[in-house]
């Protein structure tokens, strides 16, 4: 079915003037991804400025509140750029974002770079777990209820996924609170840590990639290790869950698609067991537009991740964003709504070369 | 006389264009009603917009009155069988009311943002070229926020308040509408039909808004009605973090939000509302399932 680029095959590489035209055609889509790439984060930027400057009635109020002298309103104006005509303040706007300086908190009275760098972590960890959560259970599910359609495991399989899709995802997580920690107890309560372990970590656990199950494991301090791991199992699960809904569905439509297939037909005629042709011949194919959806899911947690830190006080981006929001320090909103959307260009980014490199065809 | 209007319905040659158009909304309708889950979804959503309509009828009390002296009252105690809140609100009466919240947020947004999105779908997918490429690109730079961090971002501008979330909702939901108007608008805009109208001389105006949108209208609807969920869960995660409806308005998400604070005590506060919410959202997920396997013949016979 697969009619191959004779460009591809390994020979082609031998000819001079072919392989020329290979490294013009990759420097050719190479630039053009760049420029998409360049376009996209200026748009992100400009909306984050439109919202962050234009938006507000007075940026100045937003920052200095309503009880600074016309004086200081003056200065802070003066300070802020503000009297510049706009597009000359987007430009500096952007001059300052592509240095890292996404400004001040008024909260931490630190950079909002710094304290990003310091919240991101504890987001990707979160996120990095439930979406192996979503994917161990996911795939899975999506392959069975996909090998037999209409069956009671594929309407099982359904009825999972769009419980999934129907949740508020912070009441998920209150009730999950609710059950395991309040009533049952068998989860750690909100945060990443108990109190007492978080101060051993502070002092006693080396802190090389903010990721506390990573740093406790590598520093060998495992009683920290299952502290930790108690409480980020809820919040991982619910968040899993979701990411579990998404994948099997997807996966069963990929899957329906392939077994009907004449390859699939062709191997089962040869005699080949029906695991073999479903969990090898066809998942193997299905792997492919699987990737994009597995980075679309991870990407998505981001931002299920503002509701679930805020109901497990856990200190990721998530909860920082909030916490900046009711302290009206749009400084730290901006640059957390700006990495989240930079994340998630990059996922789509990574997940379009994975792409090319698992599929042949895709290549260009 | 049922089976009669039966007959004009099914009729195979329809006597005029309103007759066939009803004959084959009949046959979708036929179609929609034998698929069990759709259906249950139908019903769902027909309860909300009764419970809406009639809230007054519906609800035992008001849903705003204070009776401190029946605070946190658990469920099934007597006069609150869905029991009290922390202000002895009746619980029961403030989910009833709610609805009426949540449909006026589904119902602004799904009749302001889908037309946006068909309008920019339609433009960029007929005129091509360069408009084509700024269009899709603007919609691209949306796309790659999550929606509820672009609404929490446009509600810190603009202020709390549920006109405000509304608002922020509708921007950050119309790219996906673009996609799929845009998708539908290439594979007719160089059909028959449409040079048809183009050499009788029709403006680039009333071949996009007579002959081209009308086409992507199905797909659109379908997306809305799976979408509806979706703008639900934003609304209530709005409401939950303090950020959409303002108290005391009985907006389900902001409900949840106050009960948090009694969670482990009286855990029905919490529960309560949710549940509500969850329903609702998994009433619009039936049905739309339903639907996009009627009214989007490609997907169905998997």
């Amino acid at each position: 079915m697969a009619s191959i680029d004779p460009s591809l095959s390994p020979h082609a590489e031998a000819d001079g003037p072919r392989r020329g035209e290979r490294i013009l055609a990759f420097a050719k889509s190479a630039a053009k991804l760049i420029a998409t790439l360049l376009v996209t984060v200026l748009g992100l930027l400009a909306i984050t400025f439109i919202i962050g400057r234009v938006v507000p009635i007075d940026p100045v109020l937003a920052v200095l509140g309503e009880r600074a002298t016309a004086e200081q309103a003056e200065a802070a104006r003066e300070a802020m750029g503000l009297n510049e005509p706009l597009w000359v303040q987007f430009a500096l706007y952007v001059r300052d974002a592509a240095q890292g300086d996404f400004g001040k908190s008024l909260l931490t009275a630190r950079p909002v770079i710094e304290d990003i760098a310091r919240v991101f972590p504890a987001t990707l960890e979160l996120a990095t777990i439930a979406t192996i959560i979503g994917v161990v259970l996911g795939i899975p599910a999506g392959v069975l209820a996909a090998t037999k359609p209409g069956s009671w495991v594929d309407q099982l399989v359904r009825l999972i996924g769009l419980m999934g899709y129907s949740m508020p995802i912070f009441w998920l997580g209150l009730m999950g609170l609710l059950i395991f920690y309040g009533n049952l107890g068998w989860v750690g309560g909100p945060g990443r840590l108990d109190t007492s372990y978080e101060f051993i970590y502070d002092l006693d656990v080396p802190q090389r990639t903010g990721a506390i199950l990573l740093d406790t494991a590598l520093a060998g301090a495992w009683d920290v290790f299952r502290n930790a791991l108690t409480h980020i199992v809820l919040p991982a699960t619910v968040l899993g869950y979701y990411s579990m809904a998404y994948i099997s569905r997807m996966t069963r439509s990929f899957m329906l698609e392939q077994l009907s297939q004449e390859y699939v037909t062709t191997a089962r005629v040869k005699g080949m067991p029906e695991w073999r042709v479903v969990w090898v011949h066809a998942l193997r194919n299905v792997m492919v537009p699987l990737i994009t959806v597995i980075a679309l899911s991870y990407a998505n947690l981001l931002e299920g991740s503002v509701l679930t830190e805020t109901v497990f006080a856990w200190p990721g981006l998530g909860l920082y964003i909030t916490n900046a929001l009711f302290s009206a320090d749009m400084a730290a909103v901006m640059g957390g709504t700006i990495m989240v959307g930079l994340v998630f260009i990059c996922l789509n980014l990574l997940s379009d070369a994975l792409y090319r490199f698992v599929d042949p065809r895709a290549r260009p | 006389m049922k089976a009669l209007r039966r007959d004009w319905l099914l009729d195979p040659n329809p006597a005029s264009r309103g007759q066939a158009r009803a004959g084959q909304f009949y046959l979708g309708w036929l179609r929609l009603m034998r698929n069990p889950l759709a259906v249950i979804g139908l019903v769902i959503i027909a309860i909300l917009i009764v419970m809406a309509v009639f809230a007054p009828l519906v609800a035992t009390h008001d849903p705003i009155a204070q009776n401190l002296a029946g605070r946190l009252q658990p469920p099934l105690s007597p006069g609150h069988w869905l029991g009290t809140d922390e202000f002895g609100r009746d619980i029961y009466s403030r989910i009833v009311y709610g609805s009426r919240v949540t449909l006026y947020i589904v119902l602004l947004v799904t009749l302001t943002a889908p037309v946006f999105g068909l309008l920019i779908g339609t433009v960029a997918g007929y005129f091509g070229g360069w408009i084509d490429t700024m269009l899709m690109r603007l919609t691209d730079i949306f796309l790659a926020f999550p929606r509820l961090i672009l609404a929490l971002a446009f509600v810190a501008a603009l202020g709390p308040g549920i006109g405000n979330a509304i608002l922020a909702i509708a921007l950050t939901a119309w790219p996906p509408y673009a996609r799929v108007a845009r998708a539908e608008t290439l594979t007719v805009r160089n059909s028959d039909y449409i040079a048809a109208v183009q050499l009788q001389g029709a403006g680039s105006g009333r071949i996009l808004f007579s002959h081209i949108a009308p086409i992507c209208v199905p797909s659109v609807i379908i997306r809305v009605t799976l979408d509806m969920a979706g703008i639900i869960l934003t609304a209530a995660g709005l409401g939950f973090l303090g950020l959409g409806a303002q108290p005391p308005l009985p907006e389900w998400g902001l409900m949840i939000s106050t009960g948090r604070k009694f969670m482990f005590d009286q855990w029905w506060v919490a529960t309560m509302p949710g549940m509500a919410i969850f329903i609702v959202s998994l009433g619009f997920n039936l049905l739309g399932d339903g639907l996009r396997d009627v009214l989007d013949p490609r997907s169905t016979g998997k």
